[in-house]
């Protein structure tokens, strides 16, 4: 299935026998990968490590090995654990849901916050806790179900005579704006104390996730993961245009159907977990993407870069003001602006 | 260019992908003058209606007398301390917003853009947080210079990072650019609004955006700001319409590219500067208006400039006379009934449209 000319004679490729299947390795993305699982893996054992209770490492490793005392067995377990979890499949599940809207609308604006699927989550949610004054767990339906009516609509809308990328992303910028306005009126509405605790949730926190989060998470990147990898492959392919991917063989109507599918339930169940934590899905991307030098949007490193971002994000919100906790979402936004400043800055050099 | 699909058999498209595209339906300037004047007729109707409805139920001759003859007495009250600053806002607003918005969309050649999101939503808001809840300040009037100041440094900030000295760069930087900013002074006034409730308590009723919150003082604070940017940018048209043909062929033509954009910048940073510090950030109006108008009169800017303002004033005082009589006595504030009134015209519109820019 490689197409690509350049760079098939130097990557090793490893092929099934019909070459149905077929996975091309390029040492540089491995690298890449590899970094990125190392610095979550960092982050999460620094976050497990400390806090309000300071455990050390070789005590860590013990109570996750089934062997620590109960104290420290309820902070690890209960509280730290799951909180890292939740983030490091929250950043996967947000930077692979970009990578699959940025490629299929062709623009790097066509991230899931800009197209408005996050926003319709975060309504769903805020309605929950603000209107029908429901709990966090049931404000997470509300986020599941805001977040795929959404992307019906938008998809819905845009659809005619094929899925055109600007029509897309300007449908989706007019659902984003609707929702964002609904979010802040419902904030006007609501007392002081729901007001705060809606912007949290605006904003997107990791603050007390417990397994209840985790395990939906869980079986839904089980399932959605592998799809996106799958079906991920015809990406290039779909950013070429409809024209090019259709003389290429690729079925550009059901293939787009399809990944936009996955990518909003992706949005919509991170979204449900932590809340629209800002900027991973349209950091993650380009970010990996840059970094391994690869012409095709490389999904697992992807992955891999959204899971280290919200890590690192998370740790850095928790740390910064201590003792207040800001949310995820402050940090994410602030690392992926001066990201991207600094990506404008490094271009003016070159240029 | 991914936009074949929804061609149609009339397509006419010779454009490039910096170039607008020729409108199939030429129109005479006739035409367009009368459709101009239409709006303006329909621009005083709204305005009319503005002033003589609202939740204190005044007949329409009563406002009429004492709008022209101010007898101390109730209604007279009314009609020139609340009605009549408040008509008078949404009108000047109303017109920065759109005409910002077609300004903006020409100068990054990029249709999806609004001036919001080139850094003047946000630090009008970043100012505002810091005025409120360092300075102190609880009146409106307090806030309009913060917002004004807030949306003059980082939408001059961005037009900085994003063009660097050079003017020629790739527009698409400056979206980039604003983008960046956004996250990062958005980052740092929710970290305000979290650690001090009491500054979130405020603001949450300026971010909505309203044309009741701050009052006349605003427009006359500010007004000052959005008159100068509007004439310095409705002399535009011609200039625009040569740099939509890109930078080389706009020098051929006699046009200083440079100095033009350069124009087109400042003006958008007044005109926004001054409607976010008198408004509050009302998003929407200059990405939508621009789409209507391009309908209507097509791509010149020379037409597209005043039809964007008259009909976004239209929008504006229209959406805030649906907002103060739909739940009456209550009211929703204007940037809530703007984004409601105008997403799905949006929609509608570029479901129609062939789309000719990707």
């Amino acid at each position: 299935m490689t197409t690509s000319t350049r760079n098939t004679r130097r990557r090793p490729t490893i092929r099934s026998r019909s070459d149905a299947l077929s996975v091309r390795i390029s040492p540089r993305a491995i690298v890449v990968g590899t970094v990125f699982a190392l610095i979550a893996t960092t982050a999460g054992i620094i976050a497990l490590t400390t806090g309000d209770f300071p455990i050390p490492v070789a005590d860590v490793a013990a109570t996750l090995l089934g062997n620590g005392d109960p104290g420290t067995t309820f902070v690890i377990n209960e509280l730290r654990l799951p909180r890292i979890l939740t983030g490091l499949l929250v950043g996967t599940a947000l930077a692979v849901s970009g990578a699959i809207f940025q490629s299929v609308s062709g623009n790097v604006l066509g991230s899931p916050d800009i197209l408005g699927f996050t926003s319709g989550a975060a309504t769903g949610a805020i309605t929950v806790l603000l209107v029908l004054h429901g709990t966090t767990s049931q404000a997470t339906l509300g986020a599941l179900l805001g977040g795929a009516a959404t992307g019906a609509a938008v998809y819905a809308l845009s659809y005619r005579h094929g899925l055109a990328g600007p029509r897309l992303i300007l449908i989706g910028i007019s659902f984003q704006a609707l929702l964002a306005s609904v979010n802040s009126y419902l904030i006007t509405r609501a007392s002081l104390g729901g007001a705060v605790t809606a912007k949290v949730w605006l904003i997107g926190s990791l603050d007390s996730r417990s397994w209840e989060q985790v395990r939906p998470l869980v079986i839904a990147l089980a399932l959605l993961l592998p799809l996106a990898l799958y079906l991920g492959r015809s990406l290039a392919y779909l950013e070429m245009g409809t024209d090019t991917a259709k003389a290429l063989g690729i079925d550009v109507e059901r293939r787009g159907l399809a990944l936009i599918a996955i990518g909003t339930a992706l949005a919509a169940v991170a979204t449900a977990a932590a809340g629209p934590i800002g900027f991973v899905a349209l950091t993650a991307a380009p970010l990996a993407r840059r970094l391994t030098g690869s012409s095709s949007p490389p999904l697992l490193t992807t992955a891999l870069a959204g899971a280290a971002l919200v890590t690192v994000a998370d740790l850095a919100a928790k740390q910064l003001f201590s003792p207040t906790q800001l949310p995820v979402g402050i940090a994410t936004a602030a690392i992926g602006g001066i990201y991207l400043a600094t990506l404008l800055v490094q271009q003016r050099r070159r240029t | 260019m991914p936009t074949t699909t929804a061609d149609r058999t009339d397509s006419t498209d010779p454009a490039g992908p910096t170039t607008t595209s020729v409108h199939p339906r030429r129109r005479s300037g006739t035409a367009r003058a009368a459709g101009l004047v239409g709006a303006a007729v329909a621009l005083a109707a709204i305005c009319v209606l503005s002033v003589s409805v609202g939740a204190e139920s005044l007949s329409f001759p009563q406002v009429w007398r004492v709008l022209w003859h101010d007898d101390g007495s109730n209604a007279a009250l009314i009609v020139h301390n609340l009605r009549v600053p408040r008509t008078l806002l949404g009108l000047v607003v109303g017109a920065a917003l759109g005409v910002a918005g077609t300004l903006t969309q020409a100068l990054t050649s990029n249709d999806l853009v609004e001036p919001g999101m080139l850094g003047v939503n946000i630090g009008a808001s970043a100012a505002v947080v810091v005025g409120i809840s360092v300075f102190g300040v609880t009146s409106a009037s307090g806030y309009v210079w913060f917002a004004l100041l807030g949306a003059l440094l980082a939408s001059t900030g961005v037009y900085l990072i994003g063009i660097g000295g050079r003017a020629a760069t790739a527009p698409a930087t400056l979206v980039v650019a604003g983008a960046a900013t956004t996250a990062v002074l958005g980052a740092f006034v929710n970290a305000i609004l979290l650690l001090d409730t009491s500054t979130f308590d405020q603001f949450r009723f300026w971010d909505v955006g309203s044309l009741a919150v701050l009052g006349s003082g605003s427009l006359r604070a500010t007004g000052l700001f959005m008159l100068a940017g509007l004439l310095l940018a409705l002399p535009l048209g011609r200039a625009l319409n040569a740099l939509a043909l890109g930078d080389e062929a706009a020098q051929g033509l006699g046009v200083h590219v440079n100095r033009s954009r350069a124009l087109g910048a400042v003006a958008v940073v007044l005109l926004c500067g001054g409607a976010t510090a008198a408004a509050g950030p009302i998003s929407f109006v200059g990405l939508a208006v621009p789409h209507v108008a391009r309908r209507i009169v097509g791509p010149d800017h020379r037409w597209l400039l005043p039809y964007s303002a008259v009909l976004a004033s239209i929008l504006l005082i229209a959406s805030d006379l649906v907002g103060r009589t739909i739940i009456a006595p209550g009211e929703l504030q204007v940037g809530i009934v703007t984004a409601f009134v105008g997403a799905p015209v949006l929609i509608l519109l570029v479901r129609r449209a062939r789309l000719a820019r990707a």
